[in-house]
């Protein structure tokens, strides 16, 4: 599926500026929940999709923000590639653009990168309706601001993503998972420490007793870290990371609002009431609970980190860890440079961006 | 008052306010003192600053850049002047703001795996500090002895192991950062994913054109088990760029993966003995690392495949020793290639190596059309190209000759879907070539970026990006297509 809409995107970002309308940039609709509540009028941008070009030895894949991630996946793995920040999809009708859009990215963000890291190139539009390039299909450049990797988690507040170029890697030839049990301090002590080492970990995860681990690479060297690790072997290893990355794993049921902690990996466990999950070697926390949003910032500052309120909860306040004021007026007139008259995604990010 | 006279005035302002922040000795003023701090790496372009201020501490940084501020005096920064691209240029009526004073390691934490530096500490000194722990900094940049983190952050400098391990960008935890009005901002932290807009990529690679880099945290990587490499020998450059990509295809990442053309092989040989077989037409040295097993597989497949692509020798390191010659060939190529004539011009374009053999053509030919020979240096892993262009500034004409010529392969590279600088930066030395990269509505999105950070535009003003103006000039003299670049604007 292949269509080109640019032109009727720009133009409607032209009008909505002009009459100062507020855009509520619309993809697969599968991460509405994600940030601050959505406002203003509608603009579709699914319909922009198809991958505009993808050559395996270039290790580049190119295409429209609307393209669903997963004919991505799919067109990547037919040449034994993928993307290696493994990003979540929320849903079968997830785009390029709100993948991109949101940053998030999947298990093996510490090994790997993450999506801002695999990001080479976008085409945008900004908030005056100019359609305008950034960045390339080569992995070295340096030509100008990184405008490209810049676009990565704004939320659509700076620009409508019309195309992105990410670099891509072959998926390696084997994995291994292991599940040994343990309490959180072993397993942020274990996951830190073989971190240092040349081990070749691809994900970690402690669901609450048991620490698991995912190796990738060559099979020789899976084989090999896998005997010094020790521990049992997770028959459906790609299933339990593919729901974990989903959350469809059993952790994540349940109404209550879903806290996301990002620390320093090292951080000792924090002493919070609720149902914990550790993910990336330590750096990405999962707090299921009703705690005052008070204490989880105050915590995760006090930590040399921030909090995100995932899921649930009230989407109308502060979603994102509040910003020094300093900061905070940086981002605004950072905002005010692309988006002048405020009408894209405004407010989804932070009240005033 | 006459502008020399009002140039004094200005500096004489400046300095007694300098006096005011840093000891005597930290403030350099008369002509021979700013001698040394002409230029940077790119030797062609030289001017005198106003003054040199070496601060040793942040506090100072912040009160010179208030001080600045207030006088409306531009700001050049600079860390060890290693640059390529002019970046560090000064300007006549400006401070130049030397961080080489700033050079401790603050804190490295092997747990965590960061490195919490100033940023005048050397790129190798942070690799030296943390391998007692098993653990190294990854980019390296072939200036790594030289060359400081707040550079590299200013450059976002790549290296030879980029394809696997990132740039600079990607192995950046927090930065410390001074604004154009002396406040100071922090950037990124150790935990993932810093809330808000990802000021980190934007400042990555800003040339300092948005703050003045005061610490950096990097992100510190497990030294590998094992590293090897393999050399291999072609007797045709598009039979070595094949083999690149093969090497790709077949799935293989190597840590590293360079190309030496016949001159560039033959004057790093001459230079360093590294082995190199001279009749070749073109050399692939490409590193594989990971744990022993793995390196010993890949290295097997790596052999056969280079065999398969019509390599006329392929040879493994027999030892560390051997593997560290190997590399000093190739590090010590631009050095190499400048004993081979009087002055060397040093591109830095990137492309899609599928287009590699067409570019090295397209090289030769204006090789013959300028008159001046040209020895390849290529990051083939990542695209990015080092073609040296040989000449002798004595001659009447010939860096001009030169500077066109080289700007004649970087539009080759921009023709060719590729960017004109990959490493190296903008600085003054391409910011004429960047009018044939990005259109006007892009240049003035970069300049209303540069206004979020400094709206009086006082830190390291002319670099980096090409005002609609100068573009607009520069466009009238080179057509594209048969199109005016910029069709909208007044001309002279």
């Amino acid at each position: 599926m292949s269509r080109d809409l640019e032109q009727t995107i720009a133009e409607r970002v032209r009008a909505a500026a002009a009459q100062a309308t507020p855009l509520n940039i619309v993809g697969g609709v599968s991460k509405a929940w994600y940030g601050r509540t959505p406002t203003g009028e509608r603009l579709d941008v699914a319909g922009h999709q198809g991958i505009l070009s993808y050559e395996p030895r270039e290790l580049v894949v190119r295409a429209r923000a609307g393209t669903k991630l997963a004919e991505i996946v799919a067109t990547l793995a037919e040449a034994g590639q993928h993307l290696p920040f493994d990003p979540p999809a929320f849903g079968a009708s997830a785009t390029l653009g709100g993948t991109i859009a949101c940053g998030l990215s999947g298990p093996s963000r510490p090994y790997a990168g993450s999506a801002r890291d695999h990001v080479l190139g976008a085409r945008i539009v900004n908030g005056r309706g100019e359609v305008l390039e950034f960045g390339g299909q080569v992995m070295k450049n340096v030509a100008g601001y990184d405008v490209s990797r810049l676009m990565v988690g704004a939320l659509g507040s700076l620009g409508v993503l019309l195309d992105v170029s990410l670099k891509v890697l072959p998926i390696p030839e084997s994995h291994v998972t292991l599940v040994k049990e343990c309490n959180p301090r072993d397993a942020l002590a274990g996951m830190n420490g073989w971190a240092g080492k040349p081990i070749p970990l691809s994900a970690t995860c402690f669901d609450g007793n048991r620490m698991i681990v995912r190796l990738s690479g060559t099979e020789t060297a899976v084989q090999h870290a896998a005997q010094r690790l020790g521990g049992d072997r997770l028959a459906d290893g790609d299933r339990f990371w593919a729901d974990l990355r989903e959350h469809r794993h059993a952790y994540f049921a349940g109404d209550v609002p879903l806290w996301r902690l990002a620390l320093p990996p090292a951080t000792p466990p924090i002493d919070l009431p609720g149902k914990w999950l550790i993910e990336w070697g330590g750096g990405q926390r999962w707090l299921h609970g009703e705690v005052d949003p008070v204490h989880i910032r105050a915590a995760a500052q006090a930590a040399g980190g921030h909090a995100t309120l995932f899921r649930g909860g009230d989407r109308a306040g502060s979603v994102f860890q509040p910003l020094e004021p300093a900061m905070l007026a940086l981002q605004q007139r950072l905002k005010k440079a692309f988006d002048p008259a405020g009408i894209l995604n405004p407010g989804r990010l932070y009240p005033g961006l | 008052m006459t502008t020399t006279d009002a140039l004094a005035v200005r500096r004489n302002e400046l300095v007694r306010g300098l006096l005011d922040i840093l000891p005597a000795d930290s403030v350099l003023h008369q002509a021979e003192a700013l001698r040394p701090y002409e230029c940077d790496g790119l030797s062609a372009y030289r001017r005198l600053p106003m003054a040199v201020a070496l601060p040793g501490t942040v506090e100072q940084v912040r009160a010179i850049m208030r001080l600045c501020h207030r006088l409306k005096i531009p700001v050049v920064p600079r860390g060890a002047g290693t640059g390529l691209s002019g970046g560090a240029l000064p300007i006549a009526d400006g401070l130049l703001l030397s961080l080489a004073k700033l050079k401790s390691i603050l804190d490295l934490d092997p747990v965590s795996r960061s490195a919490r530096v100033q940023p005048g500490v050397r790129n190798l000194a942070i690799s030296q500090a943390a391998a007692p722990f098993g653990l190294y900094y990854a980019p390296d940049p072939s200036s790594q002895i030289a060359c400081t983190i707040g550079g590299n952050v200013a450059e976002n400098s790549g290296g030879v192991h980029c394809l696997k391990y990132g740039l600079t960008v990607h192995n950046l935890l927090a930065l410390q950062v001074v604004t154009a009005e002396g406040d100071l901002l922090t950037i990124g932290s150790e935990a993932p994913d810093a809330p808000g807009y990802d000021l980190m990529a934007l400042m990555t690679g800003s040339e300092g054109l948005l703050g003045i880099v005061v610490e950096v945290t990097v992100r510190l990587l497990p030294l590998p088990e094992r590293a090897q490499v393999v050399l291999a020998a072609f007797d045709d450059s598009a039979k070595a760029a094949a083999a690149v990509g093969e090497i790709i295809a077949a799935g293989i990442i190597p840590a590293g993966l360079e190309m030496m053309d016949r001159l560039a092989i033959q004057a790093a040989e001459a230079f360093v003995h590294a082995g190199y077989p001279v009749g070749a037409e073109a050399i692939l040295l490409c590193e594989l690392d990971g744990t022993n097993d793995e390196v010993s597989e890949l290295i097997l497949r790596v052999r056969q495949l280079l065999m398969r692509c019509g390599a006329t020798e392929v040879r493994t390191a027999r030892d560390e020793a051997e593997r560290q010659r190997f590399w000093a060939g190739r590090k010590a190529a631009f050095p190499a290639v400048g004993r081979l004539s009087p002055d060397y011009y040093c591109m830095d374009g990137t492309i899609p190596r599928r287009r590699l053999a067409e570019v090295l053509g397209r090289i030769r030919e204006l090789s013959e059309e300028y008159g001046l020979a040209v020895a390849n240096v290529f990051h083939a892993g990542d695209g990015n190209l080092h073609p040296l262009i040989l000449y002798d500034a004595n001659q009447p004409g010939e860096l001009e000759r030169t500077e066109q010529f080289g700007a004649r392969i970087l539009q080759a590279c921009v023709d060719a879907g590729g960017t004109i600088t990959g490493e190296h930066g903008v600085g003054v030395e391409k910011i004429d070539a960047m009018c044939g990269q990005f259109a006007a509505p892009e240049l003035a999105q970069f300049h209303a970026v540069k206004a979020a950070f400094d709206p009086d535009g006082l830190l390291n003003p002319g670099k980096a990006v090409p005002t609609l103006h100068r573009c607009a000039e520069f466009g009238a003299m080179h057509v594209h297509r048969g199109e005016l670049k910029f069709p909208d604007l007044p001309r002279f």
